[in-house]
């Protein structure tokens, strides 16, 4: 990993970047940002009385919505050289006040020369999390003059449909979720099922549905199916309206209540390097911390600086198949989970299309042999190293009795519950076993179990050797490619706005090791006055709801946070009147 | 669905109790029953409570069948394929005159048709349009209340 960056240089995060990792190769850069936007009067929160309402920079400046309220300090109040001694960059800077007091005061701010916008409700991301919660508040009445989601990315699903991309899922292909897991859709019908089936006018995917799971593999959806229909989402519930480009900094406790999030613009559109949003309510859905590389992976890649043979499945790693279409070679993967599937029906696939002669060897550390679990009652399948299971949980912690159970566990017993329905595991899918079959069949395809315990590039000079241990005993393998499929599971401490938070706001970790929150995703321990710092999706995966890091958590997640939020007299609980008629709006697709 | 038992009883109830009843209502003039719609009605009527009341038994059944399963879930053609089971056993307690208020013979093909109408509206519902008004309904294993 790289180094954390220093408060003074903050980049905009391509997606599939990770707070404190270098871009990977071949990842695009992101497009010119949108002109900042700032809170409308008479929507914001309750302004501070120390705020001079009026004076600040121009609105034009930050190219905000009429009747926007850009506060910031009054001149007069702050000494011109305080201002460059605290702030030699350009005014509007952290100050090194700022970054050592866990609460902030307006003149704190003022002092920095870092401009102020009020809005209620902010949500730090801007991904399928941000999303689906801005959707839920949206429908449930929050105009969008209330909500400002800060995000670096273009669209929701930018970082997603990267990450599905190089991990080997082309835009014709399915991903892994269930038919009526719709980020676009609060009440999952129709699902997604439905729609393909109306779309092309074939009742084939509903066959699929009635036969699913027993008859058939689980039915799941294209690709495209779900980025189109949250693009519709996206215009239908003015979300572009409500974003505002830049990297989120930090979240700190406002003096008095609520909190200030700090976004850094994109260069030249702001006049500050910050501006603070005060607000009421934070939401927090950053996705994963980073990528998390293997030890033994990531010391060959220091040490050889070979980015080449060695490379993560979540990294653009396209080189690996256009050679393999050149020449013989072994690929060695490693990993258990979806990722390691894709990437072998990727290199199936190709071997079959292209009639390549291309051999895969495949290391599993924990190696499943058959069905496992506690008794009767608690047994996944799996062989041949898999651990099988439909998605990333078993489906009752979406709604069922897992999940009613989860609700009801703290400390070690949730620790044991999830260790119990946890590991990785990959879909029991019929085209893969098939392929699986005939690699062995073949002798092009072998599973095994070990530990890697290094590599180093081959002697002579083509490739890499992987120092194998395992039952079977030590192995020495010479392949052309590693590719690593073992995913997204960097600390949380990771990622920038996520260490400040367990620094200085009360945050603290949950049995997993992730950021710990109450049952409506409330962050323990960092209520502020009447204002509440939210979190969901996979920084608070080991709390008491398990599947946080899905479409269907998310969702989860966001419903638990509006009720929390009606509980609050923030905003209106959708009961089954208003949900009826919203979903009526949503399906004539009328604009909200 | 991924019920619990305490949402897959209410689910049932309402289901049954709501468009189960609504169905019941528009299905039975048009049974090859030959009785006064009065007396017709009554034993759709008795039929339904008899699967609603049936159907709790049932339901402790599935959940505890459910439980071999490692996803906990009740997949969506279990919850059609169990209109067999469920609907021989209420035609065996007719035939064997144990439902209470039924005593003359239903005819099969209006059975046939009042339950396989009543099960399917039912099943169809609570596979998409029942989250509509009830957007919690799914989350929380079928629990209304």
């Amino acid at each position: 990993m790289a180094p954390r960056q220093g408060p003074n240089d903050d980049r905009t995060i391509a997606p599939g970047q990770f707070a404190g990792q270098p871009q990977a190769p071949g990842v695009p850069q992101q497009r010119p940002a949108p002109p900042g936007q700032a809170q409308p009067a008479g929507h914001g929160w309750s302004a501070d009385k120390t705020m001079v309402p009026g004076i600040g920079m121009p609105d034009e400046q930050l190219q905000a919505p009429a009747g926007a309220r850009v506060a910031a300090p009054p001149a007069a109040q702050v000494p011109a050289a305080q201002v460059q001694v605290q702030a030699p960059a350009g005014a509007g800077d952290l100050t090194p006040e700022l970054i050592e007091t866990p609460v902030w005061t307006e003149t704190m701010l003022q002092q920095a020369g870092i401009p102020i916008v009020d809005v209620p409700f902010v949500t730090v991301g801007g991904g399928i999390g941000s999303f689906v919660t801005t959707d839920y508040l949206r429908i449930a009445g929050v105009p969008p003059e209330q909500i400002r989601v800060l995000s670096n990315l273009d669209f929701p699903y930018q970082t997603y449909e990267y990450l599905t991309r190089v991990s080997q899922i082309p835009d014709h292909a399915r991903i892994r979720s269930d038919s009526s897991s719709r980020p676009d859709n609060i009440w999952g019908f129709p699902s997604y099922a439905l729609t393909e089936t109306w779309r092309q006018k074939t009742p084939a995917h509903l066959i699929h549905l009635l036969l699913e799971p027993v008859w058939a593999d689980y039915w799941t959806p294209l690709r495209s199916t779900v980025f189109g229909s949250i693009d519709k989402e996206s215009k239908r519930i003015g979300y572009d309206k409500m974003r505002v480009k830049g990297v989120v900094r930090m979240v700190r406790k406002r003096y008095g209540g609520g909190y200030f999030t700090i976004l850094t613009p994109p260069e030249g559109s702001s006049p500050t390097k910050r501006v603070a949003y005060r607000s009421r309510f934070v939401h927090l859905a950053v996705g994963y911390p980073g990528l998390r590389y293997l030890p033994d992976l990531q010391d060959f890649r220091e040490r050889y600086q070979d980015y080449q043979h060695v490379v993560n499945a979540y990294e653009p790693h396209e080189h690996v198949y256009e050679t393999l279409k050149t020449r013989p070679g072994t690929v060695v993967l490693r990993g258990g989970g979806i990722v390691a599937s894709r990437v072998l029906q990727r290199l199936f696939d190709d071997r079959e299309h292209y009639k390549l002669q291309t051999n895969i060897i495949h290391i599993f550390r924990t190696y499943i042999e058959g069905s496992h679990g506690p008794g009767p009652w608690m047994r996944r399948k799996g062989d041949h190293g898999w651990a099988y299971q439909g998605f990333n949980y078993p489906k009752s912690v979406w709604g069922g009795q897992l999940k009613a159970q989860m609700r009801k566990l703290d400390g070690d017993d949730r620790a044991k519950l999830y260790k119990l329905m946890g590991g990785t595991n990959t879909p029991k899918r019929r085209r893969w076993q098939d392929q699986m079959r005939a690699g062995r069949a073949g002798g092009y395809y072998r599973d095994m179990q070990g530990i890697v315990e290094k590599v180093e590039p081959a002697p002579d000079g083509n490739g890499v050797v992987s120092y194998v241990t395992g039952k079977a005993g030590n192995e020495l393998i010479r392949s052309d490619y590693i590719i690593d499929c073992t995913g997204l599971e960097a600390d949380i401490s990771q990622h920038r706005v996520l260490a400040d938070l367990l620094q200085h706001t009360g945050a603290y970790r949950n049995p997993l090791g992730r950021l710990e929150v109450e049952r409506h995703f409330e962050l323990k321990n960092t209520a502020n006055g009447d204002g509440v710092l939210y979190a969901s999706g996979a920084t608070t995966l080991g709390g008491y709801f398990p599947g946080v890091d899905t479409f269907l958590g998310l969702q989860i997640a966001a419903q638990e946070i509006a009720d929390d939020l009606a509980r609050r007299g923030w905003c209106k609980k959708i009961g089954p009147g208003r949900s009826t008629s919203q979903w009526f709006k949503w399906a004539f697709n009328k604009p909200i | 669905m991924v019920p619990t038992l305490t949402g897959r009883i209410q689910t049932r109830i309402v289901l049954l109790a709501t468009v189960g009843s609504v169905l019941t209502l528009l299905v039975t003039p048009l049974l090859p029953i030959h009785a006064p719609l009065g007396t017709a009605y009554k034993t759709t009527f008795i039929i339904l409570a008899t699967v609603i009341v049936l159907g709790i038994v049932w339901e402790f059944i599935y959940h505890f069948l459910m439980q071999w399963r490692w996803e906990k879930d009740w997949p969506t053609n279990f919850g059609l394929i169990t209109l067999v089971p469920e609907g021989l056993v209420v035609w065996l307690l007719l035939n064997a005159k144990l439902v209470p208020g039924i005593h003359g013979k239903v005819p099969l093909a209006a059975f046939l048709i009042d339950f396989l109408v009543v099960w399917i509206g039912v099943w169809l519902v609570a596979n998409g349009p029942m989250r509509v008004p009830f957007l919690r309904w799914r989350f929380h294993g079928g629990r209304l209340a």
